[in-house]
């Protein structure tokens, strides 16, 4: 089947899209001016940001895994991670990785077209993920710029630590903070981070407000693909924001006007009217063909009501919230955290618990080629929830950016044989199996 | 003991999957405990000083079929861990009280996580070490760490680990560090007298030897080694680095040496060579361990260096100190550490006129032919560079 050759509906957007589509541009624009505008640029990951940190010191935040998925789906990472490979990374390591690589060797433009200048620091919180620290190296061996190093331990046993604790809040004061003054000649002002804690929470509230709307039947918003346009704000440059405060609110309102109406999810092609199976997902979704990918899944009647992916740049529907009375504690505690900084048993129990609260049918592992992070382990995961759940568990394979990692039949039809399966399952009356 | 009698010693250690030295030395004594662990650092002082043996776990090599272990992982996963995974289902592992899992990379530490879902009965750790080497900040995160790790052995141990039991070990990890530094020398200055297989196999022996037996039988090796003559070859000097977790094939590193290769450095078993310098015996023990661990501590890729422009000096200095000619990078396949470390490490050379070539391997590798013939041409290139 060749759907390049398809015609493509006009897509559906709501108001929330269309303020997160200018929040970006507007992040995108500021980057490109920003050295001309007299600004200092920071580049940082996703899963453990310190956004509001970074606020205090009037940086333009620049986010590589952001600027890598974009890239992604405006069909320019191939490219890239190709370039990558040929300057002699091996094609065995992670892909957003190479696809930043491969910008910068291109000439350095952003996925709209603009220029990314080089960054004035680069920000390494090293969470849940050691690629990170590699990346990180491997971006400095390019720029004339300086690095601040975050590490953020792992949460083994399940729990934040006082010791781990102590660790990030005792490096963010005799390391983070002096070297953000430093590099961006601004005074640290405690009373400006709590401000903007203050907005991160609200934020917070309405985000947990929106994922936890997935509850009700039919779920309002699909937990996954659409559950990655309502965590984008919250994970990148917006989060303290009072941009990221009004986005959540627009998008609470709209969803609770689903809510009311009981009408489900957005999908490209509109509202889905009947929704069949309910799936709890774990895993980053595939970027290069993310607009066929969950066209798979709604063109079925299937919504996804929780994941774990919309997780991964912070965890806060078991209640964190960033908090303005212990502002570098909260910072400490948001790293920790963050989902892929948590075990595997912890990991289990969080998705277990998703099965049930969303009351789902299903739950599918999205397992990516790039990320060891989330992917060393996933079908042990995926054999403790199966078991506990009594649910049937399906199992893919794709890439974050790399789009030779895309099988588009493959993947279709393991969806569909697994869809059949649930489907099967709940004829004959429940989806609980043999113990 | 003959030269003979000491390789053929390690080598049956590095044949045996089913531990029974551990075995051995567990039955030997009454409520004796052994501890596994993963690459590529803990602190072992600890272990030891609980009065428990520290059993190095490198996988299953290449004379495991891993029949279970691939249910495991996915196809892009390194082979280390599933074989480990299928060492610990087969039951090879039942002799271990208990697993460390340092914080080497992704890979190894969610095999923590499935260590705690599979083998609940068991002592298991996930062991964080700092990348932040200020003494005053890491250093205070590890030496708490460390203090864990301590009260978490003497509860299994039933018994408390004093100050005094820690020095003794430590005492011990001096010597046998001695011990190996020594043995290290020897092959860099005469390679051919000490080849690197079997160099590998004594230090693998020290995997799941008690300390002070390891120690010993390095000795008797550097002492045996003198006494035999073996032919000088027209070798070329090479520094040999990537395999710090996952093991090469021994055949791999005959390979080499057949090739025209003297490795007169490397980075396997780096547990052992981790602490460059001995750690003092007076102080707060625990303190010790961690200021060797943030001030004197090798090398590698999973560790943080905090300055761009030392990037790459660990192993230049290595090919300065050991008169090598070039490196040769052998990666496991799939190690993200290792390969995205490879390019900065490649430009560091490149800029001091150092060759280098590189290729991946999996610890089952079995064709040796293309990489004895790469490293036959870096050897030969060399050579007539060094000609020219």
């Amino acid at each position: 089947m060749n759907t390049s050759v398809k015609q493509q509906p006009d897509v559906q957007k709501e108001e929330s899209m269309v303020l997160q589509k200018a929040m970006i541009s507007a992040n995108f624009d500021a980057l490109a001016t920003a050295h001309e505008d007299g600004k200092k640029i920071s580049s940082t990951f996703v899963p453990g940001n310190l956004n509001e940190l970074l606020m205090c010191f009037d940086f333009v935040r620049n986010l590589p895994e952001i600027n890598a998925l974009q890239a992604a789906m405006r069909k320019k990472s191939g490219a890239y991670i190709m370039e990558a490979e040929r300057s002699g990374q091996s094609e065995d390591v992670c892909t957003y990785v190479k696809s930043d690589l491969g910008m910068m060797a291109k000439g350095q433009v952003g996925p709209t077209g603009r220029p990314l200048p080089t960054p004035d620091l680069l920000l390494l919180s090293y969470t849940g993920c050691f690629t990170f620290m590699k990346w990180f190296e491997l971006v400095r061996d390019q720029y004339d710029c300086e690095t601040a190093m975050l590490h953020v331990p792992y949460q083994a046993d399940g729990k934040i630590t006082k010791n781990m604790r102590d660790f990030v809040v005792m490096q963010l004061k005799d390391h983070v903070i002096p070297t953000l003054e430093r590099v961006s000649g601004v005074k640290f002002d405690i009373d400006r981070l709590r401000g903007y804690l203050k907005e991160s929470a609200k934020a917070e509230e309405d985000l947990v407000w929106v994922l936890k709307s997935a509850k009700n039947r039919p779920s309002p918003i699909d937990a996954y693909f659409g559950g990655v346009y309502y965590c984008g704000p919250i994970f990148s440059a917006f989060r303290g924001s009072k941009g990221a405060t009004d986005y959540y609110r627009a998008l609470r309102n709209e969803v609770a006007e689903r809510v009311d109406a009981g009408l489900g999810p957005l999908t490209p092609e509109g509202i889905l009217e009947n929704e069949r199976i309910r799936l709890v997902v774990e895993g980053p979704p595939n970027w290069t063909h993310f607009r066929d990918f969950w066209k798979m899944f709604y063109d079925e009647g299937v919504v996804v009501v929780a994941s774990s992916y919309t997780k991964v740049g912070g965890v806060y529907d078991y209640g964190f919230r960033h908090d303005p009375q212990h502002p570098l504690e909260s910072l400490a505690d948001y790293c920790l955290g963050c989902y892929t900084n948590h075990s595997l048993p912890a990991r289990v129990d969080m998705l277990c618990g998703y099965m049930d609260e969303y009351q789902a049918d299903g739950f599918l592992n999205n397992s990516i080629k790039s990320c060891n992070s989330f992917s060393a382990g996933q079908l042990l995961m995926l054999r403790e929830i199966e078991e506990r759940t009594g649910k049937p568990a399906g199992f893919i394979e794709t890439d974050l950016v790399d789009p030779r990692y895309f099988s588009t039949a493959n993947v279709k039809n393991r969806l569909e044989s697994y869809f059949q399966m649930i489907e099967q399952k709940k004829a004959r009356g429940g989806t609980r199996t043999a113990a | 003991m003959a030269l003979e009698e000491i390789v053929q010693r390690c080598q049956d250690l590095y044949d045996d999957l089913d531990f029974e030295a551990v075995r051995r030395w567990k039955e030997a004594g009454e409520n004796r405990k052994a501890i596994g662990h993963m690459p590529v650092y803990v602190p072992r002082e600890l272990i030891h000083a609980a009065g428990m043996l520290p059993v190095g776990i490198l996988g299953g090599g290449d004379q495991l079929d891993v029949i279970h272990g691939d249910a495991y992982y996915q196809s892009y996963i390194c082979r280390i861990p599933r074989s480990t995974i299928e060492l610990a289902v087969t039951n090879k592992l039942d002799c271990l009280d208990g697993m460390l899992f340092p914080s080497t990379c992704d890979v190894i530490r969610n095999l923590s996580g499935m260590w705690q879902l599979k083998f609940q009965d068991k002592l298991i750790r996930y062991f964080d070490v700092p990348q932040n080497f200020d003494l005053d900040v890491g250093g205070v995160f590890y030496t708490r760490e460390l203090q864990s790790l301590r009260d978490s052995l003497a509860e299994l141990a039933g018994r408390e680990i004093s100050d005094d039991d820690i020095r003794a070990s430590i005492d011990l990890y001096n010597k046998n560090r001695q011990a190996i530094a020594e043995l290290y020398a020897y092959r860099s200055a005469e390679p051919w007298q000490a080849p690197t297989p079997e160099v590998y196999l004594l230090m693998r022996a020290g995997m799941n030897l008690p300390v002070e037996e390891h120690t010993r039988l390095i000795h008797d090796y550097l002492r045996a080694a003198k006494e035999v003559d073996r032919p000088v070859r027209d070798n070329c000097r090479i520094v040999i680095n990537g395999l710090f977790c996952e093991q090469p094939p021994l055949g791999l590193l005959k390979s080499i040496e057949l090739a025209g290769c003297y490795v007169v450095d490397d980075d396997f078993m780096l547990v052992a060579r981790w602490l460059l310098h001995d750690v003092p015996l007076d102080g707060d023990p625990i303190k010790r361990l961690s200021d060797a661990f943030i001030t004197y501590s090798s090398e590698t890729s999973c560790k943080y260096v905090p300055d761009k422009k030392l990037k790459g000096k660990f192993l230049i200095d290595s090919v300065r100190r050991n008169a090598a000619e070039g490196v040769i990078f052998a990666s496991p396949s799939f190690c993200d550490p290792a390969l995205l470390d490879r390019p900065m490490l490649q430009s560091a050379l490149a800029a001091q006129g150092i060759p280098y070539t590189a290729f991946k391997f999996a610890e089952n590798s079995g064709q040796m032919q293309p990489i004895r013939e790469q490293a036959g041409t870096f050897a030969d290139s060399i050579k007539l560079w060094s000609a020219a």
